[in-house]
Formats: C-alpha cells, sequence, structure tokens
C-alpha cells in the first residue's frame, strides 16, 4: 500500500510515541552508568543527568578490591558457569531417554516429570529439604536443586523428535552404547537448541538472590546480586545495617558510597547480558510461544 | 509379502526357543541401558519435587523441627483457623490481589497497544522497528535487584529525576516522596512491571499479528477504513483468540502478584501496610516467629489450592468460549 500524507503524519506520532519508550527504557540505565563513572562524593550534590561531571574508576576499583563484593562476584559467576554446563549436559541426556520412542518407561517418566512443572509444595518444605539433605549454608545449594529443568527437557526433547530417526538406529546397529550415541551423535546435533537452554538457565542463574537469601545467607556464599540487595535495602530502610565494607569505607572516607558502588555493580552485573543478549535475541519467539503453548 | 516374513520370522523363534519379544523381562533387558540412566533422573525428581510434598502435613501438625515425624502432634485444621481469623491476612491478601488485578491489567494494555503501534511501523521505518523491539525486550533480563535499584534511584527525592522534572514543569512544588506514600506504591509496582515486561509480552502478540491474511488489509482499505480503523477492526479481531488465551492463562496467577518488587521496594516501614503480599506473608510468618513453620505451610497450601482452582476454573471457561484448551 502506497503511504499517503495521513499516513505519514500518523507514522510521525507513532514514531514519537516509539521514542519517547525507548529514552523511558534506556535512560535508568543511562544514569546509573554515568554515576559509576561519577566521583562518589560529586554524586551527592545530585543533578547528574547525560554525562559524568568527575570521571573516575574508583567505583570499579571498589567493587573488585572490596573483598567481599568480589568474592561475591566469583560466586556469582561459579554458580552460573557449572548450573549451566549440569543442566544442559543432563537436561539433554533425560531428553534423549524420553526421545527413545520404543523405551518402555517413557511415558511414565514423561509424566512424573511434566507434573513436577505444577506441583510446588511451597518454600517452608523445600527449606526443610534442603536442611535434610545438608545443603543450607553450602555452596551446592545453587547448583543441585537446578541441575535439570522440566520445561528445557521437553524443549530438547521436542527437538530431538524432529531429528530425523535413522541416525539412533544406525548408531544401534553399529553396536554404540546409549551414552556414546548421546555424547557423539545427539548431543552436537542439539547444540542450537542446547545453546539456548544455557543461555536461559544462564540468565536465571545470574540474576537469582532469593536462595542466597533464604537457603545460602554465609557471607562467603553471597552472590553479587545479593549484595547489591543487601546495600539497596540498606539505603531505603533506616533498620537495616549497612554492609560493613561499607560502614568502614564511611569512616576511612574512602569516596565510596552506597549508591555509586551500587550503581557499578549494577553495571557489572548487567554487562554479562548485555553481551550475551544479541545470541538469545534470535530464539525469542520460540521460547515465548512455546512457554505458553506448554 | 509382510505377513509372510513375519510368520517366518515368529517360526525361527519358536523352533529356537519360546521367547516372548514382548515380554516385560526381554524388553527390560534390551532396554537395560536407557532405564539405568533413567533410575538417577527418576530418583532426582522425586527428592526434589515429590518429596516435598510430604512436608505439606506440617499444615496439619504442631511441628517442632527437633521431633520425628511420628512424634508430631497433629492438629487438624488449627493452623487454617488461625489463617483466617487473623486480620492481617486479609490485609495482604487485599493488595495481593489489587497488586495482581492492576498488573494484570497494564500489562496486557501497555503490550496491546505497543505491539500494534510496532506493526504499524512498515516500509522505510523497518530498521527502526527492529531497533525499538530490540530495545524494549533488554530489562525483562535485568534481575529485579537491579530493576528495582534504577526505579529507587529515578523516584529518589533528592536528585531523582521524576522529581526534579515535575518541579521545572512547574507541576509541583514540594518533592514528591514516591517510595514513602502508600497511595503510589500499587501503581509504582504495576509501571515497573510495565517497564521491565512490555517489550517481552508484545513478542507474542506480533508473531500473532503476522499471521492475519494480508488481503483483509487491502480490502478494509478499499472499504474506506483509515489505519486506525484497520488496527480495530483487523488487526484486534485477528489476535483475539491469543489475547483470550493469555489472559487465562495468567488469570491463573492471580495470587502471585509477585514478591520480589514487594520485597524490595515495600521494605520501608512507610508502606509495609498495603506492600505485603501472600508470598511475603509465608516467609515472614514461616520464618519470622518459633513455630511459625506449620502457619506458613498452611498459608502457602492456601494459596496454591486457590491458585490450581481458579486456572482449572479459567480452563472451563476458555472451553466455553469455544477457545483452545490449555489443559
Amino acid at each position: 500500500m502506497r503511504k499517503t500524507n495521513g499516513d505519514k503524519i500518523i507514522d510521525g506520532i507513532i514514531v514519537f510515541f516509539m521514542l519517547i519508550v525507548v529514552i523511558v527504557m534506556l535512560y535508568p540505565l543511562w544514569n546509573t552508568l554515568i554515576t559509576s563513572f561519577n566521583e562518589a562524593r560529586d554524586s551527592i550534590k545530585g543533578s547528574l543527568y547525560l554525562w559524568p561531571r568527575k570521571w573516575t574508576l574508583f567505583n570499579y576499583q571498589s567493587v573488585f578490591k572490596t573483598e567481599k563484593v568480589f568474592n561475591a562476584f566469583l560466586v556469582s559467576v561459579a554458580r552460573t558457569v557449572l548450573t549451566m554446563a549440569l543442566n544442559v549436559l543432563l537436561s539433554g541426556l533425560l531428553a534423549y531417554v524420553l526421545s527413545r520412542k520404543e523405551f518402555m518407561f517413557r511415558r511414565f517418566l514423561t509424566v512424573f516429570m511434566v507434573m513436577t512443572m505444577y506441583l510446588n509444595a511451597g518454600l517452608i518444605p523445600q527449606y526443610f529439604l534442603y536442611r535434610n539433605l545438608g545443603l543450607i549454608d553450602t555452596f551446592w545449594v545453587y547448583i543441585i536443586p537446578a541441575m535439570v529443568g522440566a520445561f528445557n527437557v521437553v524443549v530438547i526433547r521436542t527437538y530431538i523428535n524432529s531429528l530425523p530417526a535413522s541416525l539412533v538406529e544406525s548408531a544401534r546397529i553399529d553396536g554404540a552404547s546409549e551414552l556414546r550415541i548421546y555424547f557423539s551423535i545427539i548431543f552436537p546435533l542439539c547444540l542450537p537448541v542446547l545453546a539456548t537452554v544455557a543461555l536461559w538457565v544462564a540468565v536465571g542463574a545470574w540474576n537469582s538472590w532469593f536462595d542466597s537469601f533464604i537457603f545460602a545467607p554465609k557471607q562467603e556464599l553471597s552472590t553479587l546480586q545479593y549484595e547489591m540487595m543487601k546495600i539497596l535495602s540498606s539505603s531505603m530502610q533506616s533498620g537495616v545495617r549497612q554492609p560493613d565494607y561499607l560502614a568502614a569505607s564511611n569512616q576511612t572516607r574512602n569516596m565510596v558510597t552506597p549508591n555509586s558502588l551500587r550503581a557499578a555493580m549494577t553495571i557489572v552485573a548487567t554487562v554479562p547480558i548485555l553481551v550475551v543478549y544479541p545470541f538469545l535475541q534470535k530464539y525469542f519467539v520460540t521460547v515465548n510461544i512455546g512457554s505458553v503453548k506448554e | 509379502m509382510i505377513t509372510e516374513k513375519v510368520s517366518t520370522e515368529s517360526d525361527i523363534v519358536k523352533q529356537q526357543k519360546p521367547i516372548n519379544r514382548n515380554s516385560f523381562w526381554y524388553k527390560a533387558d534390551k532396554q537395560k541401558e536407557l532405564i539405568l540412566i533413567s533410575i538417577p533422573f527418576f530418583i532426582y525428581i522425586f527428592i526434589f519435587s515429590y518429596l516435598p510434598l510430604a512436608g505439606l502435613t506440617m499444615a496439619f501438625q504442631n511441628y517442632k523441627p527437633q521431633k520425628s515425624f511420628f512424634d508430631q502432634e497433629w492438629v487438624g485444621l488449627k493452623h487454617f483457623k488461625n489463617l483466617f481469623t487473623d486480620p492481617d491476612f486479609y490485609r495482604v491478601m487485599r493488595n495481593t490481589l489489587a497488586m495482581s488485578i492492576i498488573n494484570l491489567v497494564l500489562a496486557f494494555v501497555t503490550a496491546i497497544v505497543f505491539a500494534l503501534l510496532l506493526n504499524e511501523l512498515t516500509g522505510r521505518l523497518n530498521g527502526f522497528k527492529r531497533i525499538v523491539q530490540t530495545i524494549s525486550y533488554m530489562p525483562h533480563f535485568l534481575s529485579w535487584i537491579i530493576v528495582c535499584g534504577l526505579v529507587s534511584t529515578i523516584l529518589a527525592m533528592d536528585g531523582g529525576i521524576i522529581n526534579e522534572i515535575l518541579i521545572s514543569l512547574g507541576l509541583i512544588k514540594d518533592k514528591i516522596h514516591f517510595m514513602g506514600t502508600p497511595e503510589y506504591f500499587w501503581w509504582i509496582v504495576g509501571f515497573t512491571n510495565v517497564w521491565k515486561s512490555m517489550g517481552w509480552n508484545s513478542i507474542i502478540y506480533l508473531a500473532a499479528i503476522t499471521s492475519i491474511d494480508p488481503a483483509l488489509y487491502e480490502a478494509a482499505a478499499i472499504d474506506g477504513y483509515g489505519r486506525f480503523g484497520r488496527m480495530w477492526h483487523i488487526t484486534l479481531p485477528g489476535i483475539k483468540s491469543t489475547i483470550i488465551i493469555l489472559l487465562i492463562l495468567n488469570a491463573g496467577w492471580i495470587l502471585n502478584a509477585g514478591f520480589e518488587v514487594q520485597y524490595i521496594l515495600g521494605t520501608n516501614g512507610l508502606v509495609l501496610d498495603v506492600s505485603e503480599t501472600i508470598d511475603i506473608f509465608v516467609l515472614k510468618r514461616g520464618f519470622g516467629r518459633s513455630g511459625g513453620f506449620a502457619f506458613g505451610t498452611a498459608a502457602g497450601m492456601f494459596k496454591t489450592v486457590v491458585s490450581a482452582a481458579v486456572l482449572l476454573l479459567c480452563n472451563k471457561i476458555a472451553g466455553w468460549l469455544g477457545e483452545e484448551k490449555l489443559v
């Protein structure tokens, strides 16, 4: 259809509206970015809108030099990488087993697993389970409960089902074991869907804080998100104590404020997501629609 | 030919040994590798998803963590009675329902309008459309901690840009304490949700719009409908079934008003009255008081049961409306 003048005016209005949306979406992050590069004591004066007034990298140095914060960063990285690797490997393996049409327990195991997406005992029974298993206040509480995801298994299994069945058949006739078929045939063929699941799991693990808060409150096991949570709630609520590294740096006038440190931490926590974002984007529609059809 | 082959094969089998290829043990032997691989998965799923369900019995006990299951004192529905006579329970239910409904309505309206408008960006504006989409999806991937941090910075009393803008436009004289005013809290939560997920929610509508027959637009244009007329009479009816399915799906989560935003932004004492949801109630009662475990479990169980009932009901309604059922 050719566009008339009236159409062009409407286009103009829509473009203007979209520009406002873009600004609203981006500005808060931009504001955080410039705060993170601005001297903390200068930021207190306010009116920091478009560009840093006094450039500094000190806020970032604080993130990586404050032992507790840096440790939290390492824990975040470790849990993300480990959860991602295990979840992809094991969800894929289970998906492969459930994709085998002749497998006698296929239907039972599928229902058994899919049911878990709807069953939820709630927080307190979950807490006691972890306590009885000795997971509370250990690093493994981040990893072990997140090793297999029912939804991920369903997504991967659908993908395996779309592969030609003759691949598995011929490998079996050649006498390959099931694990061997999975690792040398199925796994490489499933890389596109496994990559999607991997990124998905990684974003979830990287962003979570609630499990630190409830299941692993020990300082050594704190994550980047949980440290940000502590700083945020101490600055919003008078009753909550600041993390001690902030209190210490205030005493020595080390030029770091809760807001500036949090700004730098926010950027540190956001950059990895922005890096993987372009890779994720290809699969948005599939995952989004898949989750509705589920 | 096929029958011939089968009969000869079974003849051979009969001659050798009477093996029943359909017998349980024959199959189990053939598939022992698959079975061996599945056993750890079965145990894992059982422990982490089914075993906690046994913990729900706590709701009917005077649960003491140091005692074994058999030594617990059974109290019947005592905790549920306490729950339904607790004035705090009605307060958190009010907050949960209010925020749920505000979230639901805002999320739907903004995502649909956003998708409709994005869909209008065609031709030379296609590149611009893609940039807007990319940017609008991004907040979905940020954690709630980050999002709440951004919101509290933007709305801050000293130096928050919203206050600065409102003052410089002369709309207000004194700065507004957004985070400390109970009347604003539900709406802050609602619009925070919009900010985080409007773009993401619009994906599904955009996908639905692409399946609308372009000929309908041509026909509508010949009939004299303008841009907005076509949006209203073609696009919107075209995505109607998607909207209804999503509405039903989301209605099932009516008691999931969210937890993290309210917990993080609502911690200051000024808005506690309107910020606490049922999930926060479960958390605070369950872990906050001694012997609260059983009460917290009862409250959590109430929530699960009601959610399941609402979901099933909505699913029924979808069936009556002639829409595709979910379950």
